[in-house]
């Protein structure tokens, strides 16, 4: 199993993201410049933090223009997967492959610290290590992290359990104190109908080795392994 | 008549005015009413921020023509019609 790390111009998170599956997590990965129509292979793409075209227009909208975003976008709609770590997050947003938006902070400050994640299902290929309801410490870092979408969408999300990661307080209680950026019903993290996408705002590559304070980020890419362990037994 | 601007012919200009929907909220606007209300304008109930583009367009397309290709342009990369709205206005 392969891992493909996107770099658009602006990135800064894709040397972390390299280095935590190569080295922590043990697998294959390669980097893709945005320029390319190629996913070589890959199993996983991941679309990595960063202010990728300095967040001119939007956060994100640039880079869904990318040559890269097309490949991308037949990769998902064949049950692809594809991470999107904070800036990626809104990237895929943007790309219309994850509904709804991230708009500018409540507080309208940028948020750099660590946060309380509850993991709200733990079935599919992004969260089948950890345990539902488990919390996590894991940091954030943005300015536009506050998701927002239609009511409807909203409806759609609950409906098909495709909230993964809420901001939640100590006891692991959703409530408003713990939600740094304004987020519709404190969500951190959230995939498509047919689980194959995941976007989310915390750094799960900042927080995979417990010499940075928490590794509780590494089973993110543990359960891809997993995922796709599964998958290549069933198809032979 | 053609125009010359930046040293090159165009003979329409699009305006395309982008503004958040009235869901959603607007804590840009909200700062700086707070900071006008600091010093003066208590005439001033409201203000919503919002981004304004200008387009010259090449000689060769209708009115029509361009209007479509601005319309389609403004939904799909200017604008995010999930949170904004936008109008389009052009000039002969």
């Amino acid at each position: 199993m392969k891992f493909g790390v996107v770099i658009f111009p602006g990135s800064n998170c894709d040397h972390d993201t390299y280095h935590v599956i190569s080295k922590v997590v043990g697998q294959p990965v390669q980097f893709i410049w945005h320029k390319s129509i190629s996913l070589d292979d890959c199993d996983v793409v991941i679309l990595p933090g960063g202010f990728s075209y300095g967040d001119y227009l939007r956060c994100g909208a640039l880079a869904s223009l990318s040559p890269i975003m097309q490949t991308i976008k037949d990769f998902a709609s064949r049950g692809g997967l594809i991470l999107g770590i904070c800036n990626g997050f809104q990237i895929l947003c943007e790309s219309g492959l994850l509904p709804g938006t991230l708009l500018r902070n409540q507080t309208l400050k940028f948020i750099c610290d660590y946060t309380q994640i509850r993991v709200e299902n733990n079935s599919g290929a992004f969260a089948n290590s950890y345990k539902a309801g488990q919390l996590l410490n894991l940091p954030i870092a943005h300015g536009e992290g506050n998701y927002f979408c239609s009511p409807e969408d909203l409806d759609v999300l609950k409906k098909e359990n495709c909230i993964l990661f809420r901001y939640c307080n100590e006891k692991g209680e959703i409530v408003e104190s713990a939600n740094p950026n304004g987020s519709l019903e404190n969500i951190a993290g959230i995939t498509n109908k047919e689980k194959n996408i995941l976007g989310m705002m915390p750094h799960p590559e900042r927080a995979s080795e417990e010499i940075l304070g928490s590794a509780d980020g590494r089973a993110i890419f543990h359960s891809l392994n997993i995922h796709m362990a599964a998958v290549e037994k069933n198809r032979r | 008549m053609p125009f010359l601007l930046g040293g090159f012919d165009f003979y329409m200009k699009a305006k395309i005015y982008v503004t958040l929907k009235p869901c959603v909220l607007d804590p840009q606007g909200k700062a700086i009413h707070q900071a006008i209300k600091t010093i003066g304008y208590p005439s001033v109930a409201d203000i919503r921020q919002g981004k304004y583009f200008e387009l010259s367009i090449k000689e060769g397309l209708s009115q029509e023509d361009a209007h479509q290709e601005i319309q389609h342009l403004a939904h799909s990369v200017l604008a995010n019609p999930v949170i904004e709205d936008y109008k389009i206005e052009i000039e002969k």
